[in-house]
């Protein structure tokens, strides 16, 4: 097995070797802990919201608080939580995936990190300003985001630099899993997290510099006088909705294709069988990606478009769920007359395809136009994106976490508390957000800090399943801790169906890995 | 070992789509008025101005009900009104309804008007020759000002639509915009 | 104690939930009061019980690969990784339902979009944070906010019960009244940032947008009140300007009509009421709760770097600033709006008098009716 490794392991100590590292496992290291730092900052600003909307009234917070906090905690979570740890993962793992020694940019590589928490603490110190942080919503839509305070140039450079970030942590990973694979590595071979990365870091640079244009004209409407989004000077405010949907439905997806990247890892791995269709699935991922650049309206059918534009978009919306189907049906077909096991990360993948089909559903539904008038802006389309957001890609992430962390750190995670951890996230995200499904449909408005009294249960039940669900996470942190520290040591193949190259490195994985390139076998190759 | 100049080139390549679709970003503002004047998208946009010539087929039969509408926008200290609340108009005619604008104020102020339609599929069919709209209009201290606009209805207007909406909105001009 | 409150509320919400779920709890979406609204109904029944079936059958499977294909029961894992025939039938039913699904869609978004042979039209424009509706055939303008009772519960740590007010954060102090059986044309735009007015039993909701104006329309069936709330995030007081329908007949509307632009015109000739300063003050401090307070708060502090504060402020105590105050509500500045085509002369006479005499302003400013109208005109 450690043939295929180096013997001379010695990795740099200190600060420096956090700071200037050029190694992709430190970087990746760097980025996953930075996104659990950030995915506990926007927790805590999701415990303030679901605090306040634990009773009708308003007991804690002003509005202008919590628009700020609604805002911050979506941002943060975005950019800061589910993003950076998808590109974590992708620096640890695709050049052990692949056969390849690092990744092709390294030094890009650190910078691409190290921009990340100047970019945050940018954003987050507008939480101490006169006038309070960006209060407008994620979305930023003028003209509401100009009335933003002292904190306007920053939310909008925060972007663009959690924009560049990602922009170069993308040119990397394709630079990487096109130069640099082992010889037999072809293409339609590759591990299925690659090719989900691989499409991903696509879409991130086909749409992320389009988000940056379009905060780049926010900026010189409020300070330069130009009236890109402004009606007085004959500008047009839903044209900033248009160029950042352009931009946010591929973000979606930016989101969600890592995710299942990881699912058709982790099954094929605990259901002792091959992944069900590798080729459909590579093309349903890529007409994903493709369909992502036309539906962009969805998101914004109550703005008044002609009914021509509303039916085209509502017919590409629909036909996304058919990529999707197939997805969802060769997760099913792989598990179908497998030998199951379900250790945490299959417990988490399990979850991830049924609970992120759900949101799927509740997306179909609010793809159709004429019944999206109701549901549009309501804690329906809030239930929708946190199951596919929360349940979907969080879920996948920590399944990924599971699944990787003993070659990571070379031992065992506690499997017991592994899988407490799994039940706890499990119900008490469906007490958190499945009564936001009735919430939507009875008629709450999203955004809004206080509601008449018949909105009360559900979002008393909402809050004690949020409440629930953020203290489990810090069992998480725990037995991340206690892995990290030692435990039973963890064999150089951690899982027994456990496909792909990572699995023939020492656990844990050396500071240097494949510095010559692997010779590849059948069994290799096996997804 | 991959060759670094193919890594190199890779990247520059990918830096340069990145660019690329920067410019593509501001590419959208032009491409999306194109888009507007073309499917009649938000109503204002497809209003352009034309040349008066008297369609030669008048639907004899055919009315449109044509209502007038104004808003004033935000802190601009201005009032303003129809004279004439709606106007039955033939498709193919010119017609010239008054708006009244006054400014209530004790200073001189500029503002901008920007003309609306709807329903918006009828925006692509309403024609005006004269507009006060899109320019600075500066109405001295309690200056009361009438504004003319001059327009047709396309013989085209698809059936269904029967009354149209042609809604101002007065915004305080932009400084340094003039 | 507080804690004991909450006990209770949990065991009586755990132990009435059976009962309560038909009555209380809206779990669904309204069927509403017009035709449109219960066909958006219908179809969006219909597409839940299409998603309830997949849902099954998918869910299901999974489940059944989950007891049966199990290593624990020592099952040897199959070899297969791919069928043609299977993936080509799960593109295709997929699709199927689709065009099932795009079919009534289609035909109902082509019935929303006709806004042909409407009878009344009426205007909603969004204010950061209340409603100004325009009955634009009748020349009538009214303005809606939030209901006091909501208004004072709703402050931060107000200590006011919401439970006491049924319609909490649903009411406001001036309705609107619309015809039944009359197709209404709503149309909606912005004064400000984008708005959406959305209520419910109409079955859509629609952005109101700064210089732009939607349509829309209904036909409501039933005599009732309904109500709905903004639906596009506008700023800080999103969530306290809702929207209150009241649909009667053709000739109660009429007769609503003719009565509020009688009050509309009597607003308009109050230069010569003359009022004691008690009642300036009185008058004052409702007109501050309805409009000012939003922003300016309860003790005139206002919100640090957002809305000045009043409370010592030189426009609300600096006698050289008395017609600056008098021209700031009526005309309004950047974020201010202006009030001068909202309220009437005494109203702004009132609100300024006590503005300048509340939260230890006191100027002992006296400002009446008559001070007001003539700076209107200077």
């Amino acid at each position: 097995m450690s043939t295929l490794a180096h013997e001379h392991d010695h990795a740099p100590s200190g600060l420096k070797r956090w700071l200037c590292s050029t190694n992709h496992k430190d970087i990746g290291t760097l980025y996953l802990i930075f996104a659990l730092t950030m995915f506990f900052v926007g927790g805590a600003m999701a415990m303030v919201i679901r605090a306040e909307l634990f009773e009708p009234g308003l007991q804690y917070v002003d509005p202008q608080f919590y628009n700020s906090m609604v805002t911050v905690h979506a941002l943060v979570m975005i950019f800061g939580a589910v993003m950076p740890a998808g590109v974590g993962l992708a620096n640890w793992m695709i050049p052990l995936m692949i056969g390849a020694p690092d990744m092709a940019l390294p030094r890009m590589n650190n910078m691409s990190f190290w921009i990340l928490p100047f970019g945050f603490a940018l954003l987050l110190s507008t939480l101490f300003m006169d006038g309070g942080a960006p209060a407008g919503g994620w979305t930023m839509y003028p003209p509401l985001v100009l009335q933003t305070g002292d904190a306007f140039p920053f939310l909008i450079f925060a972007v663009h630099f959690l924009g560049i970030s990602s922009i170069m942590g993308a040119i990397n990973i394709i630079a990487t899993v096109f130069n640099m694979r082992a010889p037999g590595m072809t293409l339609m071979k590759m591990p299925l997290f690659v090719w989900t990365w691989v499409i991903t870091s696509f879409l991130l640079i086909a749409s992320l510099p389009v988000l940056a244009g379009a905060v780049t004209m926010l900026l010189t409407d409020k300070y330069f006088g130009t009236s890109f989004f402004d009606a007085a000077g004959g500008g047009d405010p839903v044209m900033f909705q248009h160029i950042f949907w352009f931009f946010g439905h591929p973000e979606v997806y930016i989101l969600a294709l890592p995710a299942f990247g990881i699912i058709s890892q982790v099954i094929p791995a605990f259901a002792r069988k091959p992944l069900f269709g590798y080729a459909s699935m590579v093309y349903a991922t890529a007409s994903i990606a493709l369909l992502s650049f036309v539906v962009w309206a969805h998101h914004m059918f109550t703005v008044g478009m002609p009914l021509k534009g509303e039916l085209f978009f509502m017919y590409a919306t629909m036909l996304i769920a058919v990529p999707t189907g197939v997805k969802v049906f060769n997760w099913m077909a792989t598990m179908w007359r497998g030998a199951m096991t379900f250790e945490t990360p299959m417990l988490f993948a399990i979850a991830f395809v049924i609970l992120f089909t759900i949101g799927g559903f509740s997306g179909v539904m609010l793809g159709m136009t004429p019944v999206d008038f109701q549901y549009h802006d309501t804690y329906f389309v809030v239930a929708h994106f946190h199951y596919v957001l929360l349940t979907g890609a969080v879920f996948a992430l920590m399944s990924a976490v599971y699944y990787w962390l003993p070659k990571w750190t070379g031992y065992m995670y506690d499997e017991k508390l592994g899988k407490i951890h799994f039940w706890l996230s499990a119900i008490s995200s469906n007490v958190l957000f499945f009564p936001q499904h009735f919430l939507g449909l009875a008629g709450m408005p999203r955004r809004i800090p206080d509601y008449n009294i018949q909105f009360a249960d559900f979002n008393m039940i909402s809050s004690i399943g949020g409440f629930a669900y953020g203290l489990s996470q810090l069992l998480f942190v725990y037995i991340v801790i206690k892995c990290a520290l030692g435990g039973k040591k963890a064999k150089d193949r951690v899982w027994e169906g456990a496909k792909g190259l990572e699995w023939y490195v020492p656990s844990p994985a050396p500071h240097h890995t494949f510095e010559t390139p692997p010779k590849l076998t059948k069994e290799m190759l096996e997804h | 070992m991959a060759a670094k100049t193919d890594i190199k080139k890779t990247s520059l390549v990918l830096a340069a789509i990145t660019v690329l679709m920067f410019g593509f970003g501001y590419a959208l503002v032009p491409l999306y008025n194109v888009f507007c004047e073309i499917t009649g998208l938000n109503g204002n946009k497809a209003i352009s101005v034309v040349s008066e010539t008297e369609s030669s087929e008048i639907a004899q039969d055919r009315w449109v009900d044509v209502q007038f509408d104004s808003n004033v926008n935000g802190d601009l200290p201005w009032r303003m009104k129809a004279k004439q609340i709606n106007m039955k108009v033939q498709p193919g005619k010119f017609y010239e309804a008054t708006f009244t604008v006054e400014n209530m104020k004790n200073n001189d102020v500029v503002g901008q008007a920007i003309p609306s339609v709807s329903p918006s599929q009828a925006s692509l069919y309403f024609k005006k020759s004269e507009c006060f709209c899109f320019v600075n209009q500066l109405l001295k201290a309690k200056e009361t000002k009438d504004m003319v606009v001059r327009f047709e209805v396309d013989k085209d207007l698809p059936e269904a639509v029967e009354v149209i909406t042609l809604s101002y909105t007065f915004f305080r001009a932009k400084a340094g915009n003039s | 104690m507080k804690l004991k409150a909450l006990f209770n509320k949990l065991v009586s919400l755990f132990v009435l939930f059976p009962l309560a779920a038909q009555a209380e709890w809206g779990l669904n979406l309204r069927q509403g009061a017009t035709e449109i609204s219960q066909k958006v109904y219908d179809l969006h029944m219909f597409t839940l019980w299409i998603m309830v079936a997949i849902g099954i059958v998918v869910f299901g499977l999974i489940f059944w690969s989950i007891f049966y294909h199990r290593k624990s029961r020592g099952v040897k894992p199959a070899k297969f990784s791919h069928s043609t025939t299977v993936e080509i039938i799960w593109t295709a039913i997929p699709i199927i339902i689709i065009i099932a699904l795009a079919v009534p869609a289609t035909k109902l978004l082509i019935a929303m979009h006709d806004t042909s042979g409407s009878q009344v039209t009426l205007k909603a424009t969004g204010h950061q944070w209340k409603w100004q509706y325009d009955y634009l055939d009748e020349g009538l303008t009214l303005f809606s906010n939030l209901d006091e009772k909501s208004q004072e519960i709703r402050q931060l740590k107000s200590g006011l019960n919401p439970q006491d007010h049924e319609n909490y954060l649903l009411d406001v102090d001036q309705p609107i009244v619309l015809p039944i059986n009359t197709k209404v044309r709503i149309l909606t735009t912005s004064n400000d940032v984008n708005h959406a007015w959305w209520v419910p039993d109409l079955g859509w909701k629609r952005d109101a947008i700064p210089g732009f104006t939607n349509d829309n329309w209904a036909i409501i069936e039933k005599e009732g009140t309904y109500r709905g709330q903004c639906a596009e995030l506008c700023g800080k007081d999103h969530g306290f300007m809702p929207i209150v329908v009241k649909a009667v007949p053709m000739d109660e509307y009429k007769i609503w009509v003719a009565e509020m632009k009688a009050a509309q015109d009597a607003k308009k000739n109050t230069a010569n009421i003359v009022l004691t300063k008690e009642e300036l003050m009185t008058q004052g401090e409702a007109v501050y709760k309805k409009v000012c307070l939003a922003c300016h708060q309860a003790n005139g502090q206002g919100v640090q770097g957002v809305f000045p504060a009043l409370a010592g402020s030189a426009v609300a105590i600096d006698p050289a600033n008395r017609l600056g105050h008098i021209h700031r509500i009526i005309y309004g500045k950047n974020l201010m709006p202006a009030f001068g085509e909202q309220l009437s002369d005494v109203e702004i006479a009132a609100v300024t008098t006590y503005e300048r005499n509340a939260w230890g302003n006191n100027t002992g400013d006296e400002v009446q009716a008559k001070e007001v109208s003539e700076a209107r005109n200077k």
